[in-house]
This record gives structure tokens, C-alpha cells and sequence, in this order.
């Protein structure tokens, strides 16, 4: 089936070049804080984790949110999905990918990064995030290639396979449940010390996860003459609605408990975000801006939503809507939450990180890796669909 | 009393606790084991009503530190020389950016130490003396839990909460968890930075974290760690064993009222203040 990501049109050519220029850059930032260290980050002693672990805990939701396709149809016999569930799990081998990259990339010593397996140590979360990251890999890896393979020789698929389909969808929540426990169980960091994170988690990534596939249809349906189908986008329509809203809420609870509480430890992360924290005389408000844009794209794609006409007639709105929820929690999950958490830091002083521009080629790099991966096999699987049809 | 004994003693006592120990067991088991018992059972109890942390039955060696504030703010310069100390012992860089910092034992004011506690209406010379900072190498350390690779560990033989620099990945996973802000990690080589270069102590390479080691190397060798040997005479920083009754330091503490950084959060730290 490789062999279908050798042949197509020049546009198809010219994306996967487009994509290559920013991994090539990627790769050359890459070198530079190879040789020189982590200090080309913008990271600092009191923000210790920048652009790279926050694009990571948000990938892993997107890797989670295929489970929202394979869950209705295999457990569901929901039939609708049966010609997207493949790209949910394509969509998840490539945010994995990505996942795993922005890892690498953090690493201060990535060439002992294999010291988590040489000397495993069960009572660190990363231990385990390392072994369910890798197997929800895994797992996505073999269900969509036998599944796809089967679905090419207009076959069943083999019924072993269907124990690791179901396997992964355990797997898949437990990515972000562990990915949320990186962050919950650190005692002093009361941003994160929430037993809310995980639920939040999983709730935005099922609506981030989802809002990438639609656009990957809408997409699809214009340049590979690809249709999903009209009931399989509105249910997922439905699936990213509920999910969002249910986001919605958990952030609110939050900010009910910090503002209700008066305690400040809970409150001063989320000051910091919407209103900006002053601190002996100095005003630090750095992602202000950021955050009250997601809060005006995740209402604003709410109010999409519920719009009958903008979600089942005009593909350009349902486009907009999902493009705008994935930005929203993007911004919310993939920069405000990790950085919040480090402010002000354990002894009550305030350091902004602000991303150098090495470390923003290496992040763009990654994520254009991200997309040329998904872009070959999706190039399999819609190549596979148009064979079967003819 | 060996080792032997008193773990004969404890199984017994559990045993017996737990009902289903046989009457010669529990006649065997003096009633003092069974009192000790008592008070760990109380001990958890107390622990679980109201989340104020309460330290486990002391076991083998625990050192621990006491800085006396006091003698501090008499004598501000007893700490620079502390500190002093602590960097030429260690072959701490000395970054100009804020950035890249690297610190073992540092000063900071009382609200920054202490952000749990009140600052409000502090005493004048509270309010004015710079607070010694570092590692409270605590008896339940929150980054060794979070290491992925064991390469920040506790030393059994003391308790200390040490560094192994060849094995740490730089995941800074610890750096998150540390709730007192005690570890730094090498952003960069941090050798041309370091002012007098010491042979007895390593210097780190890039993309490892490191933080105060209780001068572990110090010890090994008979000495004093060198803030404390900074110090000497004067009972500025006592340092010993916390689990032995008849130590300096324990006599201190029986004497002086003390206070730790956030307590609370059940890291049991073994730095300890006098105000």
C-alpha cells in the first residue's frame, strides 16, 4: 500500500515540498540547541517546560480523539464511521509521532533518553506515559494497517484484530489520563494540583481530535474527491459540541473554586492568564491576549455549532467552526496550561517565557513532520477507498 | 537492642494487632512493642484528621540542618560566606542572566522563602534579613518520585536526596516537582562559567539538573559540608543526624521552636529554621 504515497497530482507534490521546507528548518534549529543546549529555548530555572511539552500533553489529545471514531463504530456497530475510522487512527499515528518528537526535543540529554527503559522506575508517571504512548502507537500502527489491508482485498479483517481494536480504546484514554497525571500529582504547583485535569483533558481533546478529522474530510473532499458523508460529519459535529462544552464547564469549575476559595495559590495561575498578575509593581500579562482569544473562538464555535444551517449546509462555516474550537483549545490546553502552572514559581517570583525563534523552527518543524506523516497515509487510505470503488 | 530483635518485635506486635497472633506471641512481644505500635497507629490517625504532616518512626541515619536566623541577621556576612563556600566546593557556575541560573545555597527574603506563611506585620529584622535557601533534601522527596530514571535518589544510608549527573535524561520532570524551588538545570555548558575551578567535585555538562547534595563528597571524605564548616563556631547551621537523640542537632531542636517550608505538603523537609 506504500506505494500509494509515490503517485499524485503536483499539488500533492508541492504540499509534501511546502512541509519538507519548514521540517529541513526544523532539523537545522534542531542542530544548533543540539550543540549549544536547552538555552536556546526561552525556557528558564522557573519555567522549566516551554512550547515543547505543552505541544506535546495537547498532541496526545489529538492522538486520544480518534478514539471518538473507533469507539461508535467497533463497539457501536456504528456504520456511518466505518470510512473516516481509519483516519483517526491514522491521525492518531501521526500525533503520536509528534509526541514523541517534542519529547526528544526537550530532552537535555536525548542520547540517554533510553535510561527510562534501562532503569525503569514505576513511581514516576513518565514510566508509564513512556509505555502507554508507545502502545497506543503500536496498536494504531497494526489495527489500521490490517484493517486497511483487509478493507483493499475487500476481506474482513482477521478476528484477532479485533482484540487490539478494543485494546485501544482503553489505550487511548489512558494516554491523556497519564499525560493529565504528569501535571496533577506534583505537590506545590496548585494549578495543576486538580483532580479535575484529567476529565478536562480528555474532554478537550475529544473535541480537538474530532474538529482536525472534519477539517481533514473537508479537505479531502475538495482535493481527493474523498467524501466522508453527511451523517458521519454530523454526528461528529454532535461528539465535538458535547465534548467542548463539557471543556467548557470543567475550566469554569476551576474558576469557581480558585475565585470562590480566595485562596491565592489557586487563583494567581488563572489571574495570570485572563487578567494578568501584578507583582511588585510589575504588570506580567504576557498571554492575556492569547487566552480571551480562545474564550472568544470557543464561544464563537459554540454558537456555530448549534447553528443548524452553519453545521449541515455550509461546509465553508463548519470548516471555520472546527478550525476555530481546535485553535481555542489548542491556545487553552497547548500553551496556557502548561506555562500557567509555573507562575509564580515556588518562591513566589514571577519569570514570562517567551519562545525563542530557534525554538519556535524546531516546534514548526515538528508539527510540519506531524502533517507530512498524516498526509502519506491518508494518501493510502483514500487511495485504498478509491480503488475499492472502482 | 539489634536490628534483629526489634524487627522480631514489630511483626509480633502487628501480628498481634491485628488479631490473629497467638498468645505466646504477644507474651513474648514486651509490652513496649506494642506501645510503639500504639503510637505509630496514632500517629497516622493525627496525620489523616487534620493533613499536618507527622514524621515516621526515625530509622538509621537522617541528616538534617538547622540555620539559625538569628545569628544571621547578626552577622549577614556569615552567609555570604556560606554561599561562598558552596560555590567554590561545588564548581557552581556564576551565570549574569537570571535565565540561566544555577544555585545550591542561595538567600532570599522571608515572604519568598516562606510564601505560605504570613508576611504581614513581619518583625523588622525578619522582614530585613535575606533567608538561606536550598534543598530540603526531604524525607519524602517529591522528585525522586517523579524521576523517570532514578537518577535523583535518596541515599539510604543517610537520607540524603542526591544527583546522579551521568544517568539524569534533563526531562526536568523534577524541576516541576520540586515544591521549594531547589533545582537548576544546565541550560548550557557550564564550564566556562565557573570562576576557580575545584578537582575533588565534578563539573556538570550541559542538560543535567543539579541542586544542593548536602556536600555528600564532603562527608564521605570526614568533613563538614562547607557551608557549615563557613560557619564554624559561631551555630549559624548545625547540621547532623535528626534520628539520633543525643546529637547537636537534636538537642537544638528539643530547645529551639522551628519552623520548615511547607510543611504541610507532607514532603517532611529535613532543613529546619530558627526565626
Amino acid at each position: 500500500m506504500i506505494e500509494k504515497t509515490l503517485k499524485g497530482k503536483p499539488a500533492y507534490w508541492i504540499w509534501l515540498a511546502f512541509l519538507g521546507m519548514f521540517m529541513a528548518v526544523g532539523v537545522a534549529c534542531y542542530a544548533r540547541q543540539y550543540l549549544f543546549g536547552l538555552g536556546m529555548t526561552g525556557m528558564s530555572r522557573d519555567v522549566s517546560w516551554g512550547l515543547y511539552i505543552s505541544q506535546f500533553t495537547f498532541l496526545v489529545g489529538v492522538a486520544a480523539g480518534g478514539v471518538m471514531l473507533v469507539l461508535p463504530y467497533y463497539v457501536h456497530d456504528y456504520k456511518a464511521f466505518g470510512k473516516i475510522t481509519i483516519l483517526g487512527e491514522f491521525l492518531a499515528i501521526a500525533a503520536i509521532t509528534m509526541c514523541l518528537l517534542f519529547i526528544m526535543a526537550d530532552l537535555g540529554q536525548p542520547l540517554r533518553a533510553l535510561n527510562v527503559v534501562l532503569h525503569p522506575t514505576p513511581s514516576s508517571m513518565l514510566f508509564y506515559d513512556m509505555i502507554v504512548l508507545n502502545g497506543y502507537l503500536f496498536l494504531n500502527i497494526l489495527c489500521g494497517w490490517v484493517i486497511l489491508t483487509a478493507e483493499r482485498k475487500q476481506v474482513h479483517p482477521p478476528k484477532w484484530i479485533y482484540f487490539f481494536v478494543y485494546l485501544s480504546i482503553p489505550f487511548a484514554v489512558s494516554i491523556h489520563t497519564v499525560t493529565a497525571m504528569l501535571y496533577c500529582g506534583l505537590p506545590g504547583r496548585h494549578f495543576w494540583l486538580s483532580a479535575i485535569i484529567a476529565p478536562r483533558f480528555l474532554a478537550s481533546a475529544f473535541a480537538a481530535g474530532p474538529a482536525l478529522i472534519i477539517l481533514a474530510c473537508l479537505i479531502l473532499k475538495r482535493v481527493a474527491n474523498f467524501d466522508a458523508g453527511k451523517e458521519a460529519m454530523n454526528k461528529l459535529v454532535t461528539i465535538i459540541m458535547y465534548a467542548a462544552l463539557l471543556n467548557t464547564f470543567f475550566v469554569l469549575l476551576e474558576v469557581f473554586v480558585g475565585y470562590y476559595s480566595n485562596i491565592p495559590g489557586h487563583k494567581h495561575s488563572i489571574e495570570y492568564l485572563f487578567f494578568g498578575l501584578e507583582h511588585h509593581g510589575h504588570m506580567y500579562n504576557n498571554l492575556v491576549p492569547f487566552m480571551w482569544t480562545s474564550v472568544v473562538l470557543n464561544f464563537g464555535a459554540l454558537g456555530l455549532f448549534a447553528w443548524p444551517y452553519a453545521r449541515k449546509k455550509n461546509e465553508f462555516l463548519l470548516g471555520l467552526s472546527c478550525a476555530m474550537i481546535f485553535i481555542a483549545l489548542w491556545i487553552d490546553k497547548g500553551l496556557g496550561f502548561v506555562f500557567a502552572g509555573f507562575i509564580p514559581n515556588p518562591l513566589d517570583e514571577i519569570t514570562e517565557y517567551i519562545p525563542t525563534a530557534n525554538e519556535l523552527g524546531i516546534t514548526l518543524g515538528i508539527w510540519a513532520t506531524g502533517l507530512f506523516v498524516v498526509t502519506l497515509l491518508y494518501k493510502i487510505a483514500v487511495g485504498v477507498e478509491h480503488e475499492i470503488e472502482e | 537492642m539489634d536490628k534483629q530483635r526489634r524487627k522480631f518485635l514489630k511483626i509480633a506486635g502487628v501480628t498481634a494487632l491485628a488479631g490473629i497472633g497467638a498468645p505466646a506471641l504477644v507474651r513474648l512481644s514486651s509490652s513496649n512493642a506494642l506501645a510503639s505500635e500504639h503510637g505509630a497507629a496514632e500517629g497516622h490517625a493525627a496525620e489523616a484528621a487534620h493533613g499536618a504532616p507527622v514524621e515516621a518512626a526515625p530509622q538509621g541515619v537522617r541528616l538534617g540542618m538547622v540555620i539559625d536566623m538569628r545569628k544571621i541577621t547578626e552577622r549577614p556576612e556569615l552567609l555570604d560566606g556560606a554561599i561562598a563556600a558552596c560555590i567554590d566546593a561545588h564548581n557552581i557556575p556564576q551565570f549574569d542572566n537570571r535565565k540561566s541560573e544555577i544555585k545550591w545555597l542561595w538567600k532570599a527574603p522571608f515572604a519568598n522563602v516562606f510564601p505560605v506563611e504570613s508576611s504581614y506585620h513581619l518583625a523588622k529584622n525578619v522582614k530585613e534579613t535575606d533567608f538561606a535557601v536550598l534543598c530540603n533534601h526531604c524525607d519524602d522527596p517529591p522528585c525522586v518520585r517523579a524521576c523517570p530514571t532514578q537518577a535523583t535518589f535518596k541515599v539510604k544510608a543517610n537520607g540524603i536526596v542526591a544527583m546522579d549527573f551521568h544517568r539524569c535524561i534533563g526531562c526536568r520532570f523534577c524541576m516541576a516537582a520540586c515544591p521549594y524551588g531547589a533545582r537548576s538545570f544546565n541550560w548550557e555548558d557550564p564550564r566556562p562559567y565557573i570562576k576557580k575551578y575545584n578537582k575533588d567535585f565534578p563539573s556538570r555538562m550541559r542538560g543535567v539538573v543539579e541542586k544542593c547534595n548536602f556536600c555528600g563528597e564532603r562527608l564521605a571524605r570526614g568533613q563538614e559540608p562547607a557551608c557549615v564548616e563557613a560557619c564554624k563556631g559561631t551555630g549559624a547551621i548545625v547540621f547532623g543526624d535528626l534520628n539520633d537523640a543525643h546529637s547537636e542537632i537534636r538537642q537544638l531542636l528539643d530547645k529551639e521552636f522551628t519552623i520548615q517550608r511547607n510543611a504541610a505538603l507532607g514532603t517532611k523537609p529535613s532543613v529546619f529554621y530558627i526565626v
